[in-house]
């Protein structure tokens, strides 16, 4: 650009090039970007990887920028006098005047020709006052906090922070281990003041319990008077809590956070799939949070699907299969047990064996479920509705985490349709054999407990004790969410992933592996089918959606494979918001 | 780096048939021989020797006083003037631990204990003795100055069980420890 001529420079200057994207020049530290018009100062610097220390703000909150810890240097090309031709440099760039004072990052926006410094002596020492006056009351509870590891505080502490304290007064007295709600504690002392849950429990959840009493460094966060923190939401406060003023009930004292692996993997309590990490020490699940997913969850889930991971470690797994030998169940091989397996199926004729399967299986154990169907060469195979009522945010009326994937891999609009004439053919003798996987026909599919006396086979994969194994003359010990790989694709329409996070307990095995092995034991010769990948492989050729890809091609965030037309309501809000210029992210 | 050519030593003709040598090295050990059997040797009296040379008649005969103050022998936990048990089960020693020796699992204190407001405490805390290495990092790693490495050295067992010392093990051998900051009183 430097060689223009002074007659097309007007036409050729940064910012006339910018204006006609709609986007703006902004130098950070130096390096001039192009910004869409409207970006927060701080989302900015996010983009071009300096991330500019934060508290409160929350790209999917509004943003009060009350904690002061965003502030930089910015900088406007200084107004030119009446008249008189703004200066540029070289490349078209007016030069900039810095401001003696420094500006919040997360509540400005960025316009044409600003400058923004994120580091220099003046932001550095504003970032060390800001730390100085937020540790000034803050207790040294980093000891028995569950926060420590993944506080915020800790971090800027150590990276922006001073070392030492010149503070010899007491510090500032206020309420600790507060049950503000079933699974919430407070701390008042360690809360910095933030007001991210507050925000959150006011913009997302809908539920404005919370709210600061009293002025000052006597500031208190409390709860409204007669009310809980009781939202099905309240722990996503817990996770946006930049320290360990709002920690788990569930969570507490229970493993620190840098023993833990994280596993991105998905929910599979409702229709949504929300995207989870799964924070594990050796074999134990120690907790769950939601994972970033702009198209599925944003960055919240409810925290009856976030602590529904208890029993995954519980009494009532299944740890070896189990077969019945005189109204007794005994443990047996799996190789026996397999062979008992195709032994009695096979002593039946086709036409009398069903199949009942889960709407909570994944696509790749759904397409084995069908080749076991074709093995056996019954028409009879069904799923298990599972609805109840939804909420107005994450929670999906379809309590079947792979309903739309099981309509893909099945081939069906109803993949619930037989369920009832299978009911009817055990209660009138027609059916003698039933395959169950992974659901208890008892409590979820209307059979009564004495309908299944009529079969002459039971067979049942499953995780828990339940009804159903009772009367099942074998249970097959599988895997739970959490121990297995595979894909599921949620209301809308996005194929997403399930990573193993930890291994499944004594003989469990993969449910996918079970179904192969079954396939196997029935048809009396090998398939190539050795690993999940393979599975896919096989499904992507069948299902024209799932073309083209693998599992690996998924990726954290799932593909889009379809569309359905559902819209998840939480994510219908935050756009809204967004539109709106409430929030950013 | 530089190369620094060394020239070995000219031997002159009494080195080169390393006869003295050995006659040289037999007299120093008769010496040292015959001073013993008169129990004159050096640091026979101050190592409490048996009258035998400076060989001490272990077990019955024990250096312990001559342990230095910087001496590391098992870890242990230690409560303060209080009868406080000083480990809030921050789990730091256990991660630091570079055998991975320790294993804890942390607890909440109960509303009624007098030391409430601490919140947390080990329910349970096991070092396995046959995998710590006596490194001394949990003791330096711990921010409530609750472990220690205590002078003990005998740890034996018949059983690897026995070797793992659990919590009340810990607190048998650390015992009370005073002169510690006490952060978690009323005033300080």
């Amino acid at each position: 650009m430097s060689d223009t001529s002074s007659a097309t420079a007007e036409l050729t200057l940064p910012k006339d090039l910018a204006a006609a994207n709609g986007m703006v020049n902004v130098q950070i530290d130096g390096v001039w970007h192009q910004f869409p018009k409207g970006t927060r100062m701080i989302e900015a610097c996010r983009k071009v990887g300096t991330i500019v220390p934060h508290y409160c703000y929350h790209p999917k909150l509004s943003s009060p920028g009350n904690c002061r810890m965003c502030l930089v240097q910015m900088g406007m090309p200084p107004r030119s006098a009446p008249g008189q031709q703004p200066q540029r440099d070289e490349n078209g760039y007016e030069p900039i005047g810095w401001m003696p004072r420094p500006v919040i990052a997360c509540a400005n926006t960025v316009s044409e020709n600003m400058g923004i410094r994120t580091s220099g002596e003046l932001v550095e020492k504003c970032r060390e006052g800001v730390m100085e006056f937020l540790l000034i009351n803050h207790p040294l509870d980093c000891p028995i906090c569950d926060q420590a590891g993944e506080c915020r505080l800790q971090e800027h502490s150590v990276e922006h922070g001073r070392g030492a304290s010149r503070f010899v007064d007491m510090k500032v007295k206020k309420p600790k281990n507060v049950e503000i709600g079933p699974r919430i504690r407070l701390d008042d002392e360690r809360c910095i003041m933030c007001s991210r849950c507050i925000r959150f429990m006011d913009e997302v959840a809908g539920d404005p319990v919370l709210g600061f009493t009293q002025r000052g460094t006597h500031t208190t966060l409390t709860v409204h008077p007669g009310r809980l923190l009781d939202s099905n939401y309240s722990l996503n406060t817990a996770d946006i809590c930049p320290v360990g003023a709002l920690t788990s009930n569930d969570f507490r004292f229970q493993m620190r956070v840098w023993f833990l692996k994280e596993t991105p993997t998905i929910d599979v309590n409702c229709g949504t799939g929300t995207n989870i990490t799964v924070w594990a020490r050796g074999n134990t699940i120690h907790r769950i949070t939601p994972r970033q997913n702009d198209e599925v969850n944003s960055t919240w889930m409810p925290d009856s699907h976030r602590l529904n991971f208890h029993y995954i470690d519980g009494e009532a797994r299944f740890t070896e299969p189990l077969s019945k030998v005189d109204a007794q169940h005994q443990a047996v091989s799996w190789t026996d047990a397999l062979k008992t397996a195709a032994a009695k199926l096979k002593a039946v004729s086709p036409g009398q064996i069903a199949i009942i399967a889960s709407g909570r299986m994944t696509n790749e154990e759904l397409y084995l479920t069908k080749s076991l169907a074709a093995q056996i060469g019954s028409p009879h195979l069904s799923l298990v509705p599972r609805f109840a009522e939804p909420d107005a945010l994450l929670i999906a009326a379809d309590r079947n985490p792979n309903t739309t994937g099981a309509k893909l891999v099945l081939e069906t609009e109803d993949p619930f349709a037989k369920l009832d004439s299978i009911r009817e053919g055990v209660r009138s003798g027609q059916i003698k054999a039933l395959i169950v996987l992974g659901e208890d026909l008892v409590t979820d599919a209307g059979f009564h407990f004495s309908d299944l006396a009529n079969l002459d086979f039971l067979v049942q994969t499953q995780i828990l004790a339940n009804p159903t194994a009772l009367a099942a003359d074998l249970v097959l010990p599988a895997a739970a969410f959490a121990e297995k790989r595979g894909s599921m694709v949620n209301l809308s329409g996005r194929l997403q992933r399930l990573n193993r996070a930890v291994e499944m307990p004594g003989q469990a095995r993969d449910d996918w592996e079970i179904l192969r092995e079954l396939i196997i034991a029935l048809s009396g010769e090998n398939n190539d089918i050795h690993l999940i990948e393979d599975v896919f492989k096989a499904m992507a050729e069948a299902v024209p959606p799932f073309s083209g890809l693998t599992l690996s091609k998924i990726g954290h965030q799932g593909t889009q494979v379809l569309e359905t037309g559902y819209r998840i309501p939480l994510l219908a809000n935050e756009r809204a918001a967004k539109a709106a210029g409430r929030i950013n992210g | 780096m530089a190369v620094i050519k060394l020239q070995r030593p000219k031997l002159n003709f009494g080195e080169k048939i390393y006869f003295g040598a050995l006659i040289k090295g037999f007299i120093l050990t008769m010496t040292h021989a015959v001073k013993s059997l008169l129990g004159k040797s050096a640091s026979a009296d101050s190592m409490a020797s048996s009258g035998l040379g400076v060989t001490m008649q272990f077990p019955e005969q024990r250096w312990d006083e001559h342990l230095p103050e910087y001496y590391r022998g098992a870890p242990a936990l230690v409560t303060d003037e209080q009868g406080r048990e000083r480990c809030v089960s921050c789990q730091l020693c256990e991660f630091i631990c570079p055998p991975k020796a320790i294993k804890i699992i942390p607890s909440e204190i109960p509303s009624d204990d007098p030391w409430a407001k601490v919140e947390k405490r080990p329910k349970e805390f096991d070092i396995d003795m046959i995998r710590c290495i006596y490194c001394g990092m949990c003791e330096e790693v711990c921010p409530e100055q609750a472990i220690f490495l205590r002078k003990d050295y005998l740890i034996t067992g018949l059983k690897r069980a026995d070797m793992v010392h659990d919590k009340k093990r810990l607190y048998e051998i650390g015992g009370v420890r005073t002169g510690l900051v006490n952060k978690w009183n009323e005033l300080k």
